[in-house]
């Protein structure tokens, strides 16, 4: 059994209908019990001891060709079993959703720290050991590693609008904003470094991997190796987060595979935290320029923002940092240029809320400061210019919360104690501020397969080749499949993880629980109309609930309905609501910080984010989501930043103790609201995507605080202690 | 390189590892022994995903070398609890969703249980206002002493929770 749809209109509310409760609840996660005992096992866990270690060996030039690899000193060691190059080793991680091989043939060099060889021994110690005693030689060519100076850089013309009179617009605003800001490269350090295992059995490879989206991944992997994909089984039960960086296949699959292959054995590879930072996907850091012009009340006029960005030459992926400023906000008028200087630099990719999470700190820094400069409230000014459609196509919004998050947040916070004098507020060495921000992140349906089946005890069992990275997945597909089949939650198994369930959506653009949580709808539909027919009624004179139904006064337990196992497959797909309806989530980001007078040190005290992203599925584990977008967005605004040499374009932070992620204490309490919402243009759950929601905006609330606090503007990300401390009173 | 023998007590049982003097006590536990709850998030001592109990006191088992524990008394996350009989702060951390990816839990349970006992037998902190104790284990004493693990999925209000909870209620 199969149902399809396509999104190409408006879906009635079917989850409301039901009876069983469990959609919404704060469930704890289904999978926490295998995850607080360690015993969820992940990539690297997935052998059995006796698998062959590779290391990955990296380049040390920017740019050039690998001239000889003299691997004798390194096979003359005990254990080391192959030292391998392969023109099907690939150079760089695949980007998202890329379907086929990234950048082959490590013998090319395009940036320092890619792989260019792979030690295999029988043990990850006489590996790494090995490593180390490659002597490389390389054919050195010269390389772009400043974005200033990078003698190639695009302006595409896909890039690139022009509408109203801009400059006009500019010119003859009441008042107007014209700044600069930067962000650095950042990287996604999710905690478990990218791994794989490969094994072959014959001509099919199983390889247990660190990855976000299956079934792209399946298609890379073959590609890479030039198999065919039927061959490949991709098994990710449990992912240590990802964050982007694990969207696409990566040098650690490919080489794994190729190697296990060669010594007939299989072979496990795990990145070293090092080379999590410098083979993997960076975030592009970025230069914005930002303009608003506004009338005497502050509505706007004219919005324009320029940006440039960078990745290696060839990547098609650039960092699209004007996403919400599309459509955030009114004014006629709208200027926008990327350029994308083509750098020898770790190839850029999409790093939590791609756009968003850098976009919104310049745009909303810059709101930030038309408020200040109209002596307006941020809360009032980010009101009045609410647009009532689309401002540049002028398509309706399909459900949009932001006003109501912006007063309730208001609200919630306190807002109304802030000062609106900068630096005014006092308490010892402590400066005080309060700061706030809109978020908004566009939602995406992706199309999905998930099978459902109806066991004869009663039971249900969701499969798909879906992920959860840490996202929830595991819960809300049970609960979505129980409240259809109204079933408690301990009475659904869901199994995630392997291309031989059918294809889901994969992890990643927020789209996870709206596609693959429609697809496991459709599939119980599909169900439920099964079991009506067997009660001889139409399924919306039957109610399910704790593994009963019940038609008028008739009872039946639905372990004696289903006498075989009931399979049903759901398939959703993206139609016209995609093209019709201006489609995102929304929110408010409210901060409070202090600023140590003296030492210029940043501490963030409480911070709230208030949301309407249609519905919550599970409120603990969409909570959980938010928390982790808006502590991204403190890492972001105070402390991340990966350095690269200015010589030769190399990662200098290239660990956990340089990168500076936020750590437990630099983290306050936090609070998150959800609003009441339906999107029924969304999808049939009528859900939005959050796993980015709560990153958009959330770092310029931290730093229009360290504004209010202090009266410094640094618009140079990250905020640390030494752009401070010139500007502050002492 | 030869190999060494080193007698290891982990979760109650004898374990007889023969090994690279190279190996880490880290991989020794993951790779060799199969307890594979311990996780390696650096291999650098900086985000304490490896965090077990040597002697009941928490330690990064990535700077460890297997052999340098001879005769030492080892507890992992499989020996904190099980799925069927957890530990208050395994059953805290669940309810209070301390955790996501749950690559760094393992080592967050294993630290703070130790965290609890250090708190208890009067250690200061960075944070703590009287070096000579007791300690009162507020959000901000555990917030201090729970930042050698890092959570990249920033789980840490959870985490904050959980083992507030636990402390409230005694160390068990």
């Amino acid at each position: 059994m199969n149902k399809h749809l396509k999104m190409d209109e408006r879906q009635s509310d079917v989850l409301a209908d039901m009876a069983q409760g469990t959609v919404g609840r704060e469930l704890a996660r289904s999978e926490g019990p295998l995850k607080v005992s360690g015993r969820a096992v992940y990539a690297a866990e997935s052998g059995d001891g006796t698998e062959a270690v590779g290391v990955l060996v990296r380049a040390t030039i920017a740019n050039g060709r690998v001239a000889s690899i003299d691997a004798g000193d390194a096979l003359a060691l005990e254990g080391v079993l192959r030292v391998i190059t392969d023109s099907r080793m690939v150079r760089r991680p695949a980007q998202g959703t890329a379907n086929g091989a990234p950048a082959q043939d490590t013998s090319q060099v395009d940036h320092f720290g890619q792989p260019v060889a792979l030690v295999v021994a029988d043990t990850f110690e006489q590996a790494r050991h090995a490593a180390h005693l490659l002597d490389i030689r390389y054919g050195v060519e010269t390389a772009d590693i400043d974005p200033e100076t990078a003698r190639e850089v695009e302006t595409p013309e896909g890039k690139r609008l022009e509408q109203g009179a801009f400059d006009t617009a500019m010119d003859d605003a009441a008042a107007s904003i014209d700044a600069i800001y930067t962000t650095p490269s950042q990287s996604a350090a999710p905690m478990e470094p990218h791994a794989a295992l490969a094994r072959w059995d014959g001509d099919r490879l199983t390889l247990h991997g660190a990855y976000q989206m299956l079934k792209y991944n399946r298609n890379e992997l073959a590609d890479a190796l030039g198999i065919h994909p039927d061959n490949v089984r991709i098994v990710s039960r449990y992912v240590g987060g990802g964050f982007g960086s694990k969207l696409g296949i990566g040098p650690e699959a490919v080489a794994a595979a190729i190697a296990a292959r060669a010594i007939g054995r299989p072979v496990r590879v795990v990145m070293s935290r090092a080379q999590v930072f410098e083979m993997t996907s960076r975030r592009s850091e970025t230069w914005q320029r930002v303009r608003l012009a506004a009338d005497r009340d502050g509505r706007l006029t004219a919005i324009g923002h320029d940006a440039r960005v960078s990745n290696l030459p060839g990547e098609a992926f650039s960092e699209p940092v004007q996403i919400a400023t599309h459509f955030l906000y009114g004014g006629a008028s709208r200027h926008y240029e990327t350029r994308i200087a083509r750098l020898n630099r770790t190839c850029a990719g999409s790093m939590r809320a791609p756009g968003e999470a850098v976009g919104m700190l310049a745009l909303e820094n810059a709101m930030d400061e038309l408020a200040h400069h109209l002596g307006l409230d941020p809360v009032e000014l980010r009101l009045r210019n609410i647009p009532e459609r689309h401002p540049e196509n002028g398509k309706p919004f399909s459900s949009r919360g932001l006003a109501d998050c912006l007063t309730t947040g208001a609200d919630l916070f306190g807002w109304n104690r802030r000062n609106t004098r900068p630096g005014a507020k006092r308490e010892g060495e402590w400066l005080v501020g309060l700061g706030m921000a809109s978020a908004a992140r566009s939602n995406i349906l992706s199309e999905a397969q998930a099978r459902v089946r109806l066991n004869t005890d009663g039971t249900a069992t969701v499969e798909t080749d879906m992920t959860d990275i840490g996202t929830g997945t595991y819960s809300i597909l049970g609960q979505v499949a129980g409240e259809m089949l109204g079933l408690a939650p301990e009475d659904v198994t869901v199994e995630l993880g392997d291309t031989a369930f059918p294809p889901g959506s994969g992890s990643g653009g927020s789209w996870g629980a709206g596609s693959v949580g429609s697809a496991v709808f459709l599939a119980c539909q599909d169900l439920r109309a099964a079991l009506a027919a067997r009660l001889g009624c139409d399924p919306g004179e039957m109610t399910l609930k704790d593994g009963v139904a019940t038609v008028s006064n008739r009872q039946t337990r639905l372990s004696d309905l289903v006498d075989e196992a009931m399979e049903a497959t759901g398939h959703i797909e993206p139609g016209d609501t995609k093209q019709e309806m201006q489609q995102a989530a929304f929110g408010a980001h409210f901060a409070e910080v202090a600023v140590n007078s003296v030492t210029g040190e940043t501490r963030v005290r409480r911070m709230l984010g208030v949301f309407a992203a249609g519905r919550i599925l599970n409120l603990k584990t969409a909570r959980s989501q938010c928390f982790g977008g808006m502590i991204f967005g403190i890492g972001a605004a105070l402390t991340e930043n990966l350095v690269h040499d200015p010589r030769d374009g190399h990662v200098v932070n290239r660990d956990l103790a340089e990168y500076h992620i936020p750590v437990n204490l630099d983290v306050p309490r936090l609070d998150v609201a959800f609003l009441e919402e339906r999107d029924p243009w969304a999808n049939p759950i009528q859900t939005k995507g959050i796993g980015e929601l709560g990153i958009s905006g959330a770092g310029a609330a931290v730093t229009n605080a360290i504004f209010n606090a202090t009266g410094i503007r640094v618009r140079d990300y990250p905020v640390t202690l030494d752009k401070l401390l010139p500007g502050l009173p002492g | 390189m030869t190999k060494i023998q080193t007698g290891l007590r982990i979760n109650g049982a004898d374990h007889r590892l023969e090994a690279d003097p190279r190996t880490t006590l880290l991989d020794a536990l993951r790779h060799h022994l199969h307890l594979t709850g311990s996780k390696k998030g650096c291999d650098h001592g900086q985000c304490g995903a490896c965090t077990v109990l040597v002697n009941g006191r928490r330690i990064n088992a990535c700077l460890a070398l297997a052999c340098m524990h001879d005769g030492d008394e080892i507890t992992t996350i499989e020996g904190i609890g099980s799925d069927e009989s957890r530990s208050a702060l395994q059953e805290a951390f669940l309810a209070c969703d301390g955790f996501q990816c749950g690559y760094c839990t393992p080592g967050q349970i294993c630290s703070a249980t130790a965290m609890l006992r250090e708190a208890a037998d009067g250690w200061p902190s960075h944070v703590s206002p009287d070096l000579n104790g007791p300690v009162t284990l507020n959000a901000r004493e555990i917030a201090e002493r729970m930042s050698g693990n890092i959570c990249r999925c920033s789980a840490y209000s959870g985490i904050v929770d959980a083992i507030g909870q636990v402390a409230k209620g005694g160390v068990k």
